[in-house]
Order: structure tokens, then C-alpha cells, then sequence
């Protein structure tokens, strides 16, 4: 009964993780119609480099996309999880499901308003302003996260914290904090990987290319050449965007699965 | 949930924090709010004012240069119904989400099973698995745009002559990239709900002389139905909303076969007719719709369970 099923398991891993390989593989290797026509090398990444604004350009717009977003999506949900968690205040049931609510309303639907409203607010084609709404899209799962990690807290941590005379604020720096790391490091996780990847919000709300993050000027370079599109360079450019991902997917395994956890067993 | 909020309310009344009895015992509403407020600020201005605001797009007449320029309605939306593009692009939706649940959902199970128990070469084959999950969409479908190309692709030997150039290779080239992303995600929720049914039951059935059909069939299945239901509301969600994977693969082509809804809220408003108040009115039919998708969806599968 084992073999046939470590068959079938290992024949689905190889098909799995094909495709990753020969992207990897097909960005180094000799193919017409690329600059790296002969031989093995780099050329389809000079060929990224040297693409209008250049690579660098590109992976800086998205580090800081990404980052910003991380940042905002952390302190807002640690200080959002805190209050929903540990305080009673009037609107908090409702502010929590309005937060909610942002998962059933289509990234379109959103997407028109918010480029109007980010020129009303002087935002219009800046990274600042792609941050904010990534963050907000971030939000539910984020706050919702930060809630669930706060209420698992023992509740006499926060006690003891707040009888030896701590404020709310410090009792959360110094005794909660640590407590919620782990909260804390599956949000980021699905902040950056969320940043990092999203396709459709940059499409919509920047429209100078020298501000494109990775995925919309990857994307964007297939239609350049006069129509002629140059794989090598898109492959190059997948294997650019697929690198940190895998990385810090592989490194940080263990918290994005606990983010399924949460999910499955509360909700 | 309530303990917690009970306890600092007891703290702050009890005898070892007697001053000032009145202004202390608001302070946790103040301090409340105070540490919820930028949530609060994120979701107002980045959330209810930007619903509100393609509400009134939706009824206005709205250009994408020219800003706002008056009532227009009901035009917008019978323009909207009377798009030659609409009804096609509704029907490739809904097949497209059909054809990606069904196929998503039976391989995810059956991937869930086969690492069901914990070793390490499980745990190998659940991160193989897993890995395209943490690539984007658009990094994923640029790939499979590379892998498609008759010009670098490998995959000569399957026979194909072209992955994109039919509607329906179309349709099927993009399912396979889809199930290839996201199979592994799906996979990990079922695992979740698989590891929380009891080992004792399974035990019982055997004792009992249940088959592996039968026990799949009548244990398995039953009691992983809120997970299965999980997974196809966020697969059937996620369908019905597909953008990335078809503006990067096949730019609704061949013939605009496979343009999907969101891509023609797109379009109507970026793109071509640069109409952002018609887009806003198909955008608030697709939130409606949806609402109503996701309230049968939650009936039907409530009410089975019972």
C-alpha cells in the first residue's frame, strides 16, 4: 500500500516544482531571440538591468511598497488586535465587522473610487499612496490575527502588568509584545508576500512607469520591442520576483501555516 | 472574548485603584478607542468613503479625465446591460469559476489525504506542494506565459500546437497555471480540517470492518464539510473576481473569449471607453451579485450540514 503512494506523491512533487526549475533553469540557458543566444550567462538579467528605468529602479519602488506596507499593516493591527481584544468601548463590534466587511467587496469595485480619491489627497502615482491601500486591504485578516493571538495571551499577564502600576501602553510594549511575536510575524509575512506580488492595485493607481513595482514592469516589458516579446528577459524577470518569496516562504513555513490554522479554527 | 475586558474593568474599580472613582472608570473606553483608532482611520478613509463614493460614481456621468459632470442614471447601468461584451464576458466567468472549483477542490482533497500523516517525507512532499502558493499571481502567470510561448516552451512533446490560440486551450492552459498556484493552499486548509477530525473515530470504523470507501464516504467527507465549504466560498469568490492571471496570459483573447467580469470594469474604465461612472455601475452590480452568490452559498451549505 505505501510504494504506489510514494509514487504518486513524488511524481506530483516533481510536477510541482517543474515549472519553478525550468524558469530558473530557461533564464541562464542559451535560447534565440534573447541576448543570451549562446552559451550559458546572465544576459537576460543585463537585458532586465538595463530596461528602461533598470531593474534597480524597479526592485527599489517594490522594497518600498513592501516595507511600508508591513510597517503600517504591523502597527495598526498590534494597536487594532489590543483595543478589539482587551478593551469594551462603544462602536467596537462594529468598527470589527466594518473591518471584516472589506473581504467581501471586490478589489475593482474599490480600485475606481480610490484612484479619485487618491488625487483628491495629493496621492496620486506615489508608493506612499499604493502602501495605504495595500494596507487596508491587509486589514481583516491582519486585525482579526492580532485579536485571536492577544485573547490567547493568559490573562494574568496583563493583569499583573496593570496591578504593579503599568499603563495600558506599557504593559503592551513590554509584557503583550512578546507575547503576540508570533501574530506579529505571520501578519508581516502575508503583508509582504501580498505587497510584493499585487498586480491589479499598482495597474489601476500608478501610471508613471518609472514608479512600477517589479510585477506591473515585468509585465510591462513583454509589449516592448516593437511587439516582439523577449522571453529570456521574462524569464529572468520571474525567477527576480520569485526569489524573496521562496525564500522567506521556506524560512518562515511554520507562520504562514499557523495563519491557516487560525483561519480554520475560529472561523 | 468578554474576560479579558471584564478584568480591566474589575482592576480599575477594585479597592487597590480607589481615586478617583468616576474618571477612571471611563479611561478603557477612552484607551479603547484610542489604540483602535487607526484602524477606525484606515477603514473610513480607505474603505467606507471609497463604497460610498463609487455608490455616487455609479449614478453619475464620470469620465476618467474629465472628473465628475452630473447625474446619469439609470444610462449608466442600462449602458452597462446593454454592453455587447457583458453577457459573453458573465458566461466565461461563471465557467471559468465551475470548471477552476471543481478541479481545484478534488485535487486539493486528494493531495490533503496523500500527506495526510506526518513524516518527513510528507513534510517534503506539503512544501513542494506549497511552494507556487508563495509566488503572486502575476509572477505565477508570467511564467506559465513563458512556458506557453511556442517560442521557448518545453513542452513541445505534449503535442500541443498552441496553448492560447483557441478559446478553449485558452480557458484550459489557464485553468492548469491556476490549480498549479493555488492547489497548495487549498490543500493546507483541508489538511487543517483533516487533522482536527478524531482518531478514535477512524479507529471505531475499523473495528467496525468499514472499507476505505466507506469510511471516506461516510466519516471523511461529513466531517470535513465546514472546511470543504471554506474553500469553495474563497475559490468561487476568487474565481468570479479573476483579473491577473487573464490580463497577463491571454489579454481576453482569442477574440475576447476570455474576458472575465473585473476585466471589463477594467477596460470600461482604463481602458478604451475611459468611462470610470459605467465602470462604477458595473462594479456595483458585481458587489450585489456576489453578495447574493455568498448568502446561497452559506444556506446551502448550512443546510446540508444539518
Amino acid at each position: 500500500m505505501r510504494t504506489p503512494q510514494h509514487i504518486v506523491g513524488g511524481g506530483l512533487a516533481v510536477l510541482f516544482l517543474s515549472p519553478l526549475v525550468w524558469s530558473a533553469v530557461a533564464s541562464v540557458s542559451p535560447q534565440a531571440g534573447t541576448r543570451q543566444t549562446a552559451g550559458w550567462g546572465f544576459g537576460n538579467y543585463q537585458t532586465l538591468a538595463n530596461y528602461q528605468a533598470g531593474i534597480g529602479q524597479y526592485l527599489l519602488n517594490s522594497t518600498v511598497v513592501s516595507v511600508l506596507t508591513v510597517l503600517f499593516t504591523l502597527g495598526v493591527s498590534l494597536l487594532g488586535g489590543y483595543a478589539f481584544a482587551m478593551f469594551r468601548f462603544p462602536g467596537r463590534n462594529l468598527l470589527f465587522l466594518v473591518t471584516l466587511a472589506i473581504l467581501m467587496v471586490p478589489y475593482a469595485t474599490l480600485l475606481i473610487p480610490l484612484y479619485v480619491l487618491l488625487n483628491d489627497l495629493g496621492l496620486q502615482n506615489s508608493l506612499l499612496g499604493l502602501a495605504l491601500v495595500l494596507t487596508m486591504f491587509q486589514l481583516p485578516f491582519a486585525v482579526f490575527m492580532m485579536r485571536i493571538s492577544f485573547e490567547a495571551v493568559p490573562k494574568e499577564l496583563g493583569e499583573s502588568a496593570l496591578v504593579d502600576g503599568c499603563g495600558s501602553f506599557r504593559a503592551l510594549l513590554h509584557i503583550m509584545l512578546p507575547a503576540v511575536r508570533p501574530g506579529l510575524i505571520t501578519v508581516g509575512l502575508f503583508a509582504f508576500l501580498a505587497a510584493w506580488n499585487d498586480f491589479i492595485t499598482p495597474l489601476v493607481l500608478i501610471s508613471d512607469s518609472d514608479k512600477a513595482p517589479l510585477p506591473l514592469a515585468v509585465a510591462n516589458m513583454r509589449q516592448q520591442v516593437m511587439g516582439i516579446v523577449d522571453y529570456g528577459a521574462t524569464e529572468a524577470g520571474v525567477v527576480t520576483l520569485a526569489l524573496p518569496c521562496i525564500v522567506l516562504f521556506l524560512a518562515l513555513q511554520r507562520h504562514y501555516v499557523r495563519g491557516f490554522l487560525s483561519g480554520a479554527l475560529k472561523g | 472574548m468578554a474576560s479579558p475586558v471584564t478584568t480591566l474593568e474589575q482592576q480599575r474599580s477594585s479597592p487597590a485603584v480607589p481615586v478617583k472613582g468616576v474618571r477612571r472608570r471611563r479611561r478603557p473606553k477612552l484607551t479603547g478607542w484610542a489604540y483602535a483608532a487607526p484602524t477606525a482611520l484606515f477603514v473610513l478613509i480607505f474603505f467606507v468613503v471609497p463604497v460610498i463614493l463609487v455608490a455616487r460614481m455609479s449614478v453619475s456621468d464620470w469620465g476618467l479625465f474629465t472628473g465628475d459632470r452630473g447625474w446619469n442614471a439609470p444610462e449608466n447601468y442600462s449602458d452597462v446591460l446593454d454592453d455587447r461584451l457583458l453577457w459573453p464576458a458573465v458566461w466565461f466567468t461563471i465557467k471559468y469559476t465551475v470548471v477552476t472549483t471543481v478541479i481545484l477542490l478534488g485535487l486539493a482533497l486528494g493531495l490533503a489525504m496523500l500527506v495526510q500523516e506526518s513524516s518527513r517525507w510528507t513534510g517534503f512532499l506539503r512544501s513542494s506542494f506549497l511552494v507556487p502558493s508563495a509566488l503572486g499571481l502575476a509572477s505565477a502567470s508570467l511564467l506559465f506565459y513563458a512556458l506557453y510561448s511556442p517560442q521557448s516552451s518545453p513542452l513541445g512533446f505534449l503535442g500541443i500546437d498552441s496553448f492560447l490560440g483557441t478559446p478553449s486551450s485558452a480557458l484550459w492552459s489557464t485553468v492548469v497555471l491556476i490549480v498549479w498556484r493555488f492547489a497548495g493552499f487549498y490543500m493546507l486548509l483541508l489538511l487543517v480540517g483533516l487533522q482536527s477530525i478524531p482518531g478514535d473515530v477512524y479507529e471505531a470504523a475499523r473495528l467496525d470492518g468499514a472499507t476505505r470507501a466507506q469510511t471516506f464516504r461516510h466519516i471523511t467527507l461529513p466531517l470535513l464539510k465546514p472546511s470543504l465549504a471554506l474553500c469553495a466560498i474563497l475559490c468561487v469568490t476568487g474565481s468570479l473576481l479573476a483579473f491577473d492571471q487573464f490580463y497577463i496570459l491571454t489579454k481576453g483573447g482569442p477574440d475576447n473569449s476570455t474576458i472575465t467580469i473585473v476585466q471589463l470594469v477594467y477596460n470600461m474604465a482604463f481602458y478604451g471607453q475611459n468611462n470610470l461612472g459605467r465602470a462604477a455601475a458595473l462594479s456595483i452590480l458585481i458587489l450585489a451579485a456576489l453578495l447574493v452568490v455568498n448568502v446561497l452559498q452559506f444556506r446551502g451549505l448550512r443546510g446540508k450540514e444539518d
